[in-house]
């Protein structure tokens, strides 16, 4: 019988606040008088702060030794605390988009901001987990609030079939996930990271069930980072859910599901690197040429992005079938810049209005750069970065992607990555050229007719420090490559 | 870092200040309100530009090959980037060029640009930042941010102010030039870890790579950079871009884009990938020939002022390219001086292009005739600027094509024949286009357009000094080449120079005809400095029927 000691709590202080402001969150909602719900909003964000500064000054876990927590189901390391901090932004970004946005949609419930600190805090469970199961748990809670947030325009047919659709391919996949982990347990007999590292290497090479069960996981996982052939949830719910929920999705459970991924990769299956590798190569290149060929054909914008966020996983992918320390790094950085440029567009996706809905097709977007030019401008830097053109982040992150890979003797894996991003620059220079190129139509039914755009001092920061972010790391990534290399997961 | 002589001068971070001063005129432009205050501020950030860089051949020394006006900081820790610039005598022109071609871009935008004008000076602004940064940068990876940086602002040139096709085209030259440079990309990754992890040009243009390597290196290279200049299979994209585009935006892309192509094959192939080169050189030298005459024959078939003068850049980029690869001083110098003439010939000519659309709005050949009459200023800057697009003697461009002719008559008699009928194919199209547009009767278009004014006189002036002075005395032009692109050939033979202190048994070189005797030594321009004589051996291979001695002097078959 272990008793939780001090130090354990500290070690989970970040992911105390969060859940402890969720829940606080609920139980306030009934007792605040409407016209006060505002308070809600910022205490959310106060929570956020909080939970920011505890994993950056207070835990000081960027430096040291990783230390084990509960027995070691828990890790407070450098490399979870990178993820933490960087969930913690974009948790901290979504709640000033959709403070913004679901006012728009008529559906500003306080629940939605208890539900984002609820998956988050499963998202911090997940990326700082030793073992099979409570990452599993940090998933499962993450998606849980995920289910209920892409249905949160419960009034409407699409939200509630994505909301549906993502509910009930998320838990055959969870399943699956599920299985493969027993499958782990019953060859190595542990659910820690550690333990089934040790356990791999007492068995001999080519084991079936490891091999089924190391399938299995590279499913689960690959369903949450929407790879080629488990992305077919993916353009679906991204274009039902409300578009704050997809930005979330898209952005900050991507993001949890790949360091939860590269974790259980290199830290328990590392010993099956051989094994992996050219399965995830396979995924990746599938997952780069199918997203980046049907973006081109997309109409809808959110379905676009959806689209190329299944690209953008191909990218990353490859940071983590190169399975070295570099790789690592490179995910990390990858996923850091594309947040903020991912963010940075949906933001502009909330802002278009056309009537009374939102104007997601591409066709409302033309003639942008006439009827607000600062709106089309952050578009035009989040498109020219998302292609990975400098100077923006979106190039420094594929820089380090393909340094990975060519210095993992991978070239042609690097040559294809680039003949795909060359394929992507068509789709979103197609939005530039709607933007920039052509006139807004001035008659009913021609495209851009009668949209208009809604800014509000929240998306408006938003959008300030998304681009800023995309600008910056793009000129000076220096600080982010150190604390993505200082982060990097001890290798054994 | 004894390849970078840091700057010293009395300006500090000069460098650095010429590429940063356009992106400061940009901000400026946040604060005015105007769109003449706008224009003014454009013009005048670009003309103190210019100003700036004339201390770069003020205080230039030609007597090394050494990088000058060095700055070099710290970028990214890992990998190691640097923020390295400066500049030698290849890229002094062209930075030179940028920054005179940018006012005179602004100029000509004054009147022509009516919608969105600050965008447009923006959009001229940047561009200027990125090419000064392309032509400066010492690092590849930081090349390589200009490089690709530079694509957004001319899309938007292309796409927003452009003609009727403007979308189409600009989406093409944008792919065209996005796949060309993401293989570049590849393959400056692939140098850092196979030439000693590092990104540093000097350093990556020292190391020995193996041969395999460096024949994918060289198609890599060769893609990119082809697509750029264009070479004869990639130029599709030329004159749709060159036909929609505004007209500053076909001055910047004829005179500067086109040039970063060739001296990306001067500055990177050559010295980095001497065997490639060497092995490789055959099928560029085939491709240069068929676009001298590919890009000259088509240019006789257009009937628009614009398209003519876009294939004419096809086939006169096609001599940069053939000087570039018969690898000798002539030819290289040659493709050099011709770069820089094609920036100042054929950027008047589309100046002369814009000039006449904006009177009489059509580009087709046929409705502007007789312009000698209404307008004999135009006419004048027209028959000059024709005349030294074809190569006439006293004009720049016979200087440069002249050097490049001479350099290919060294490597092979038959290709300097077959090329030297693309000069003439030029006086046809070029004397036939004259005389459709200057001479004979006018036509309801043209009859009642004004001549040029002074502001006007003012973009082409500049232009044609520098024709007559380039092609009367060029001395100064050619001078600070010298050291510097006799430094890419001591690079080039490293290699061989490696083998030979191996020691390694080699084939006795039998030159395929015995060498003529050593010409008299009549040096074509006077103040010639000898270059740096080579060792016999290391030129074998690149030019094995060449005697030592001709490399800087010219034959006496050669009037």
């Amino acid at each position: 019988m272990t008793v939780v000691s001090r130090a354990d709590l500290l070690a989970i202080l970040p992911e105390l606040l969060v859940m402890t402001g969720g829940c606080l969150l609920l139980v306030l909602d009934p007792l605040t008088p409407p016209h006060r719900k505002e308070w809600l909003t910022y205490l959310s964000l106060a929570t956020l702060g909080a939970a920011f500064v505890a994993d950056y000054w207070f835990i000081g876990a960027f430096t040291g030794a990783p230390r084990p927590a509960f027995s070691g189901l828990y890790v407070l390391d450098a490399y979870g605390t990178f993820w933490k901090l960087l969930l913690i932004g974009i948790s901290a970004l979504t709640v000033l988009l959709a403070k913004a946005h679901l006012k728009l949609e008529e559906i500003d419930l306080p629940e939605f901001y208890a539900l984002i600190l609820l998956s988050l805090s499963g998202m911090m469970v997940m990326v700082s987990g030793a073992d099979l199961l409570v990452i599993y748990l940090g998933l499962e809670l993450m998606s849980l609030c995920l289910y209920v947030m892409a249905g949160f325009k419960r009034y409407e047919l699409r939200p509630l079939e994505a909301a549906a659709k993502y509910f009930i391919l998320g838990s055959f996949s969870s399943g699956i996930l599920l299985y493969g982990i027993s499958l782990l347990f019953g060859r190595t007999g542990s659910t820690t990271l550690a333990g089934i590292r040790e356990g791999i290497a007492g068995l001999p090479a080519g084991d079936p069930i490891l091999m089924v069960a190391m399938s299995l996981l590279v499913v689960g996982f690959g369903f949450k980072v929407a790879a080629v052939p488990f992305h077919m949830w993916t353009p679906d719910v991204y274009e039902g859910s409300p578009t704050s929920v997809t930005a979330y999705m898209a952005v900050a459970s991507k993001a949890a599901s790949f360091a939860a991924f590269v974790r259980v990769f290199l830290g328990a299956l590392g010993g099956l690197k051989e094994d992996w590798q050219l399965l995830l190569v396979a995924i990746s290149v599938a997952t780069m040429i199918l997203g980046n060929v049907v973006a081109i054909v997309q109409t809808n914008i959110k379905r676009m992005l959806a689209y190329s966020s299944i690209a953008h996983a191909g990218y990353a992918l490859i940071g983590l079938a190169v399975a070295d320390a570099f790789g690592t790094a490179s995910v990390m950085l990858y996923l850091a810049i594309y947040a903020f440029m991912n963010l940075g567009a949906f933001t502009v996706v909330t802002m278009l209005r056309r009537g009374g809905l939102e104007g997601d097709e591409i066709d409302d977007y033309t003639g942008l750069a006439k009827r607000n030019k600062w709106a089309a401008l952050v578009m035009l830097l989040f498109m020219i970065s998302l292609a990975g053109i400098p100077p923006t982040g979106g190039f420094i992150a594929k820089f380090y992607i393909f340094m990975a890979a060519v210095g993992a003797d991978m070239t042609s894996l690097a040559v294809l990555a680039v003949i795909f991003a060359a394929v992507s620059a068509y789709f979103y220079l197609r939005v530039v050229m709607v933007m920039y190129m052509r006139d807004p139509g001035e008659a009913v039914g021609t495209p851009g007719y009668g949209v208009r755009v809604v800014a509000s001092p929240a998306t408006i920061a938003v959008l300030l420090v998304a681009s800023a972010a995309v600008l910056i790391l793009g000129i000076f990534p220096d600080p982010l490559v150190k604390a993505a290399q200082s982060a990097i997961l001890p290798l054994k | 870092m004894t390849d970078i002589i840091l700057n010293t001068t009395p300006l500090p971070h000069l460098l650095t200040l010429l590429i940063l001063l356009p992106l400061a005129g940009v901000a400026m432009m946040a604060f005015v309100k105007e769109e003449t205050a706008v224009k003014h501020v454009a013009f005048w950030t670009a003309a103190l530009e210019f100003i700036l860089s004339l201390p770069l051949y003020l205080w230039f020394d030609p007597a090394t090959h050494r990088m000058q006006f060095g700055e070099v900081v710290q970028w990214i820790s890992i990998p190691p980037v640097r923020y390295a610039v400066g500049i030698d005598g290849i890229s002094l022109w062209l930075v030179l060029l940028t920054t005179l071609l940018m006012p005179i871009c602004v100029v000509c935008s004054w009147t022509a640009i009516t919608s969105r004008v600050r965008e447009f000076m923006i959009t001229l602004l940047v561009m200027e930042t990125t090419l000064v940064g392309v032509f400066c940068s010492l690092n590849f990876v930081l090349f390589y941010v200009f490089w690709e940086a530079m694509l957004i602002p001319m899309y938007l040139l292309i796409g927003v102010w452009g003609g009727p096709h403007r979308i189409y085209a600009a989406i093409k030259f944008f792919l065209y030039t996005l796949a060309g440079s993401l293989l570049l990309l590849v393959s400056i990754i692939v140098l850092y870890f196979q030439g000693g992890h590092t990104f540093d040009i000097l350093v990556l243009s020292r190391a020995h790579y193996g041969e395999t390597l460096q024949a994918w290196l060289f198609w890599a290279f060769f893609i990119a950079f082809a697509v750029k200049v264009p070479m004869f299979p990639f130029h599709t994209w030329l004159p749709d871009a060159h036909v929609e585009a505004p007209t500053a935006g076909s001055v910047i892309l004829a005179s500067i884009l086109l040039k970063m192509g060739a001296y990306g094959f001067l500055r990177f192939s050559l010295p980095m990938l001497p065997d490639a080169v060497g092995r490789f050189k055959p099928v560029i030298l085939a491709l240069s020939v068929i676009a001298i005459l590919y890009g000259a024959y088509m240019a006789l078939a257009q009937s628009d002022f614009k398209k003519l003068i876009a294939y004419s850049s096809v086939s006169h980029m096609g001599f940069v390219t053939l000087g570039i690869f018969v690898l000798n001083t002539q030819g290289v110098e040659g493709a050099l001086l011709q770069m820089l003439n094609h920036g100042i010939t054929t950027g008047g000519l589309f100046l002369c292009v814009g000039l006449i659309y904006e009177r009489t709005h059509s580009r087709i050949l046929a409705d502007n005739g007789g312009l000698s009459k209404p307008m004999p200023r135009y006419a004048t800057c027209l028959v000059i600027l024709a005349l030294s697009s074809l190569g006439l003697p006293g004009t720049n461009s016979f200087i440069g094509e002249f050097l490049v002719l001479v350099g290919s008559f060294l490597y092979s008699k038959a290709i300097a024949v077959v090329a030297a009928l693309g000069v003439i194919l030029a006086a046809v199209y070029l004397l036939w286009m004259v005389q459709r547009v200057a001479f004979g009767a006018t036509t309801e278009k043209t009859a009642r357009v004004t001549d040029l004014n002074w502001c006007e006189m003012s973009t082409l002036a500049p232009l044609i000094v520098l024709v007559f002075w380039i092609g009367v005395f060029p001395n100064p032009f050619l001078k600070p080449m010298h050291a510097s692109i006799a430094h890419v050939f001591t690079t080039m033979a490293r290699g061989e120079q490696a083998h030979s202190t191996l020691d390694l048994p080699r084939p006795p070189q039998t030159p395929s005809h015995p060498p003529a005797p050593t010409p008299p030594r009549r040096s074509l321009f006077p103040a010639h400095p000898p270059a740096p004589s080579l060792p016999r051996q290391a030129l074998g291979p690149l030019d094995a029927s060449l005697p030592v001695g001709a490399l800087n002097t010219v034959p006496s078959v050669l009037p």
